[in-house]
């Protein structure tokens, strides 16, 4: 099963080589990584989605915890949970299709960032299964490249 | 705040933590280091190879308790040490090793002896640094003892470029460390102590499994407390041997891979196994579901990660083992419920079974006239000694037979990589013990094939006066592994006969050394007494019987249950 892992740690050279070697040593999976500081310039978010049992995760999350740079270790997919990723996808767009892609990408409140002659580049910002959406829907049009960043997740509040 | 050159700074703050012993090897990026510590009080002893200074700053932290300490040169300097880091990584002994590095203004430039040791070392260590703030050197290197003897200890690695030891720093006054992101639990949770306790209480066929963890956290005299009072047989890993005294009648000595008849068969027959300071490797367990399948599971240890890592646990108490015991045994002790002496009694069917299992199957070897059995060497170094000396081992069969024949009473007194596995280890490791206690007598009991990966620091053990004593159990094979193709690959002894080896006694003599042989079983004790009255770094060489096994065996894959015995 799918767990999206949000870790707080120092932000220190190397920090994130720990967390993935720990990754690559262990032979735990990582989906997608994503790694930005966060409102204090001394502290780093990383959100990381990796595949494992519920005993494998526990693992994950301990060893984690280990680590001298890692302040703290979320398993946001435990609750409830919003997620995001910005895709940047860059389609053809000859003069039979431009039309067809704008109005999809209307559809999914995407936006262009670049054109040229022959294709659009196109932001898309959403959950993994939207972003899966508009792939799949341009792809017969054509998809000459795609630039994901990977998911980054935040706990949802509680509402009372 | 007064400033001053970092190479000062650093002996400065060494000796602040306490260091009176430094092992190591100068090299162009730390001779400015290695300028002021050869005028400070510190003693620095001199090692032939880097693998060798880190494993005796590790011989000398598994001896004493306290943080062992190592200096190495940049590049190769640092990468010879990595064997030797990871060595004590596995088993979680606190070590700091300073590393130097070539200027900053030249890192990442392929510069001359310039490695990613920090790189290199990270999986390795407990964790690492580089200093890259001169202002930062003195905080990271308190940090890093700090580091290295908390929570489960470990080695700490300090990268220190030539031009920060070069800089004038700060010295700030020594205050308390607080780190945000490492605060190990120490202290038990009381509930679980409470579960735990009753646990002990109310199992029929209850047994204590001890690992390194009793012994890093000096807790042998509550775990001994605790055995004794509520009659529980106790059953060591190899890293655990010394956590109880190993001939109390309760002691089933080592477990797994090559432990007792009676230890296996008591973890596999129990209804309660408590594990202290125990990872549950799998040279212990064997095969994980054939693993105390009837057992309800009680897991002290400080590092959470250890926890259901290999084996799911009932009852998980995260803390100091010593604390832990101690809580148990305060609990036990206030306890109107429950007596303990009606628990012993209770436990005494269960011990008797037990003990039939020890005198049906005692740990035994078959003797063959004049020809010398390895296991009778060290049941003699063992009456000798009087089972009262530091033993440090190589790795193979010769670690075997002497976790299996020489009855460690106290903790600190056998010294091995149970974790890692290193050859060449023994030697230095023997130093580093003869070095923090000169007048005890340490013992490196070595096979003809180990004793040569660090044979060089025979010249270090001379030249510091550390007379330690080598008894190299001779079969001019590499025992171990041919005994695995003997019994698993049809006797294909692939690579593991050593056609040539030197000549003991007289390499011995070229270092300036005592070499001493016993080719039959009579000179055995002669040979041995001879050593042990000579003031100088002695190697014995017993010839052994070649193709002697170490057994029991559980072969890999198997059940601890399925052993080849004698």
């Amino acid at each position: 099963m799918k767990h999206t892992l949000s870790v707080l740690l120092r932000n220190r050279p190397g920090a994130l080589s720990r967390v993935t070697g720990l990754f690559s040593g262990r032979c735990f999976n990582i989906e997608s990584l994503c790694v930005a500081e966060t409102y204090d310039p001394q502290i780093s978010c990383l959100t990381l989605v990796t595949k494992g049992e519920a005993a494998i995760i526990e693992q994950i999350t301990k060893q984690l915890h280990k680590l001298i740079d890692v302040i703290k270790v979320t398993d946001v997919s435990e609750g409830e949970f919003v997620e995001r990723e910005m895709a940047l996808i860059r389609v053809k767009a000859e003069a039979n299709t431009r039309a067809e892609v704008l109005r999809i990408i209307d559809i999914f409140r995407g936006k262009v960032v670049d054109v040229s002659p022959n294709s659009y580049a196109l932001e898309i910002t959403g959950s993994e299964s939207k972003i899966k959406a508009v792939i799949d829907i341009l792809r017969p049009i054509g998809i000459k490249e795609i630039v994901r960043t990977g998911k980054i997740a935040m706990v949802r509040a509680p509402k009372k | 705040m007064s400033k001053m050159k970092g190479a000062q700074a650093v002996i400065k703050c060494l000796q602040e933590e306490g260091v009176e012993l430094i092992f190591g090897y100068p090299g162009g990026a730390v001779i400015d280091l290695y300028d002021e510590l050869c005028r400070s009080s510190i003693r620095h002893i001199l090692v032939r190879h880097e693998q060798g200074a880190v494993h005796a700053a590790d011989g000398f932290a598994r001896s004493t308790g306290k943080v062992g300490v190592a200096l190495l040169t940049s590049g190769p300097g640092a990468t010879n040490g990595v064997t030797a880091i990871a060595t004590a990584y596995c088993d979680s002994i606190p070590l700091v090793v300073l590393t130097g590095q070539v200027p900053r203004a030249l890192i990442g430039n392929d510069a001359f002896q310039e490695v990613d040791i920090v790189g290199i070392t990270r999986p390795c260590t407990k964790h690492n640094y580089l200093v890259y703030d001169p202002e930062e050197l003195i905080p990271t290197l308190r940090e890093a003892f700090y580091l290295a003897a908390s929570g489960r200890p470990g080695p700490v690695l300090v990268d220190l470029p030539k031009d920060i030891i070069n800089a004038m720093v700060t010295y700030p006054p020594k205050s308390s460390i607080k780190m945000q992101t490492y605060q190990p639990n120490v202290n038990p949770h009381p509930n679980q102590v409470e579960k735990a306790c009753r646990a002990c209480v109310k199992a029929k066929r209850p047994v204590l499994f001890v690992g390194g963890g009793v012994i890093l956290s000096g807790a042998n005299e509550e775990l001994t407390h605790l055995a004794r009072r509520l009659n529980i047989p106790v059953a060591m890993t190899l890293m655990g041997l010394g956590g109880f005294p190993g001939s109390d009648p309760l002691s089933l000595g080592m477990l797994g891979m090559h432990g007792g008849y009676a230890a296996n068969m008591a973890v596999a027959k129990s209804d309660l196994l408590i594990a202290v300071g125990a990872r549950f490797s799998d040279r212990v367990t064997g095969r994980l579901d054939a693993f105390a399948p009837q057992a309800k599971i009680i897991h002290i240890d400080i590092d959470p990660s250890s926890i259901s890592k290999n084996v799911v646990v009932d009852i998980p108490i995260v803390a100091d083992c010593k604390l832990a015991l101690r809580a148990m045994n305060d609990w036990l002790d206030k306890s109107e419920e429950f007596d303990s002496r009606e628990t012993a009694e209770q436990h005494s069917p269960w011990v008797e079974q037990v003990k039939e299992w020890e005198s049906n199957h005692p740990l035994t070897y078959v003797e063959n006239g004049e020809i010398i059995k390895p296991q009778y060497v060290i049941e003699t170094l063992n009456r000798l000694t009087g089972g009262d000396c530091i033993i440090t081992t190589e790795v193979g069969q010769n670690q075997m037979w002497t976790a299996q024949f020489y009855k460690f009473n106290h903790p600190r007194r056998l010294l091995t990589s149970g974790g890692l596995g290193t050859m060449g280890y023994g030697l230095p490791a023997a130093i580093g013990a003869q070095m923090a206690f000169p007048g005890v007598t340490v013992i490196d009991v070595a096979g003809d094939g180990s004793i040569q990966m660090n044979i060089q620091e025979l010249a270090t053990a001379k030249e510091c006066g550390a007379q330690v004593k080598i008894a190299i159990l001779n079969n001019n094979y590499l025992g171990m592994v041919r005994q695995w193709q003997e019994l698993f690959y049809n006797r294909h002894y692939a690579s593991t006969v050593m056609e040539i080896t030197p000549d003991f006694v007289a390499l011995a003599h070229a270092y300036g050394a005592v070499g001493l042989r016993a080719k039959t079983k009579s000179e055995v004790e002669p040979v041995i007494k001879e050593a042990l009255a000579t003031k100088n770094v002695v190697i014995m060489d017993f010839a052994i019987a070649r193709e002697e096994g170490v057994f029991p065996m559980v072969p890999a894959g198997k059940a601890t249950t399925e052993m080849l015995l004698v």
